[in-house]
């Protein structure tokens, strides 16, 4: 009875609680982006899916160049060397597009539905940049060891039938979630220029009276933003391997945790993620061997016992984004500044 | 020489003038406060002396130079602080966080001006780690207050500092802008309740449609009768 119980929970445990802490992990950092621009900039930024997949892709061709040379890091991914170089070019990248277009419009006072047609002006522009310069292709760049913990090793180290892998992606993308979320934090609320942000956010009329400069919290921001989408791009890529179209689809999941906590309000973008992510995983996991281990054997039913077709999983985002605008706007946190 | 004087003011919105060859102006260490019907132009002319309207005949000086050309932030620099009438504090951030913003352009030491702050206004150091948003009314005002005097402005410029408190803070509010004067800081201010304004003023400007039509010392407007009878409800 217990080994059925401990069965059932490390099968939930493989293919619902660690991937849905990765990708929880992965649409936070994605959300954390949408947010900052949102809360300083005020306009729901649709090219943050395709800046994740440029900083990606970046990394990746850094990656390769230092693959061939023959540098390394051992067992993790010689992406993470490659990473700062991705994440500079990406900050470039978005300090060019505010210089060449964002700024043209913010000079114009232009409303915010101007702003969100011109980023998905950005975003197919950008797509085709990617698709221009790594092709429309799958890539592979992972190397270094595989799992942290592979499934065999943990059944013979527990005995039970089934096993709980961990992909060092899902550990890395985790563990720099951790670090880069508590960075983000430390940075909007201890440091003069982070709570100048802030100040912005909340009161741009005051934040000017203040003598705050406002083309300089709008350069962070995008430096911020930059930053976190190469580091999000290239996380995901690594967990799930790099197919520039994928990074469109992102974009409603990312929406959608940003929206769901709040958007403008960075601890709901975390929050919204980890809720997003596991919505996902709950509705699309066929749940019949876990049925199969917590009741008598003749219970199962032919079926897969799966809510949803994992196709679907996009309509999770899109419903439960729908729900949370029905019933509180405003998301968990009632979001809008910093 | 008054230290900061708009003369002779007019301008508007759009194409149509609100002001009208308007003067108003404040000497250090004293309250000059500007009263009126409703729609007499007196936050326009206050916000014009701080450069968010733009002028089309007459000038702004302080301390003598010509100021008429100096954006808001511009000004602020060279030593003015404004308060605004709503929105004047940061909602989602603490007290303390507020008054540290107030002194964003300062690149010195703000902590002895903190604790001056903090020593005009004490309900403040009790909550300073609070966010602004959740204080009342009359508290928020003091945070706007202190903002504004983080700066180590020579100029504070207050835009109805009490509008929707109680008149017994009201009083409260009065007394600390007497002492902010008394350290030698120049205080323009707009006020709705003008006969309380007016005792205080060591000068009083009394606007109609954008026009000086009374300007005295507060003590001589509150006597003049036609003033009273006017304005002041008898």
């Amino acid at each position: 009875m217990l080994i059925d119980l401990l069965n059932a929970l490390a099968l939930i445990g493989n293919f619902v609680l660690v991937p849905g802490i990765a990708y929880g992990s992965q649409l936070a950092l994605g959300a954390l982006g949408v947010t900052m621009v949102y809360a300083v900039l005020r306009f729901s930024n649709f090219a943050h899916g395709e800046t994740m997949s440029f900083g990606a892709m970046v990394t990746i061709l850094v990656t390769w160049v230092l693959q061939a040379r023959g540098f390394g890091l051992g067992p993790l991914p010689t992406a993470l060397l490659a990473l700062p170089i991705g994440m500079i070019v990406t900050i470039g990248l978005c300090l060019g597009t505010d210089r060449l277009v964002y700024r043209y419009y913010r000079e114009k006072k232009a409303v915010p539905v101007t702003y969100l047609i011109v980023s998905v002006g950005v975003l197919f522009f950008l797509s085709g940049l990617i698709r221009f310069i790594i092709g429309p292709k799958d890539q592979v760049f992972a190397d270094g060891q595989r799992f942290i913990m592979k499934a065999r090793a943990f059944k013979e180290m527990t005995g039970l039938d089934q096993g709980l892998a961990i992909k060092t992606s899902q550990g890395i993308t985790v563990i720099t979630a951790v670090m880069i979320v508590a960075l983000l934090f430390w940075f909007l609320n201890r440091t003069r220029t982070g709570k100048s942000m802030r100040a912005y956010s909340d009161n741009e009329d005051l934040a000017l009276l203040s003598g705050i400069n406002p083309e300089r919290v709008v350069m962070i921001t995008w430096i911020i933003t930059g930053a976190l989408a190469a580091i999000a791009g290239t996380l995901y890529g690594l967990d799930k391997g790099y197919k520039p179209f994928t990074y469109l689809g992102l974009v409603l999941p990312i929406f959608a945790s940003a929206i769901v906590g709040g958007v403008g309000n960075p601890l709901g973008a975390i929050a919204g993620g980890f809720v997003i992510a596991f919505s996902e995983l709950l509705v699309t996991f066929a749940y019949k061997r876990v049925v199969g281990y917590l009741t008598p054997g003749d219970w199962v039913p032919d079926g897969l016992v799966q809510l949803l077709s994992t196709d679907y999983k996009l309509a999770v985002s899109f419903f439960i984004l729908v729900i949370v605008l029905l019933i509180k706007p405003t998301g968990i946190f009632s979001g809008k500044t910093l | 020489m008054t230290y900061l004087a708009g003369e002779g003011m007019s301008g508007g919105y759009g194409g149509v003038d609100i002001l009208h060859q308007c003067s108003i102006g404040v000497d250090k260490g004293e309250v000059a406060v500007v009263v009126g019907p409703n729609g007499a132009g007196k936050s326009t002319a206050m916000k014009a002396v701080f450069g968010m309207l733009e002028l089309r005949q007459g000038r702004v000086t302080m301390d003598g130079q010509d100021i008429s050309h100096l954006k808001p932030e511009q000004r602020v620099q060279l030593g003015m602080g404004f308060v605004p009438q709503s929105a004047n504090v940061f909602t989602s951030m603490t007290v303390e966080e507020n008054l540290e913003m107030g002194a964003f352009i300062r690149r010195d030491d703000i902590s002895d001006t903190l604790s001056g702050v903090y020593e005009l206004f004490p309900v403040l150091r009790e909550k300073r780690r609070q966010l602004a948003g959740e204080l009342s009314g009359g508290q928020r005002q003091q945070v706007a207050v202190g903002r504004a005097l983080m700066t180590q402005p020579k100029v504070l410029m207050l835009d109805e500092p009490t509008a929707g408190v109680s008149p017994m803070v009201m009083d409260e509010l009065f007394d600390r802008i007497i002492e902010i004067a008394r350290t030698g800081i120049a205080i323009l201010m707009v006020e709705q309740n003008a006969r309380q304004a007016l005792s205080i003023a060591d000068r009083g400007y009394v606007l109609v449609q954008g026009r000086n039509r009374y300007t005295d010392t507060g003590a001589a407007l509150l006597a003049n009768i036609e003033v009273r009878k006017a304005f002041l409800g008898g």
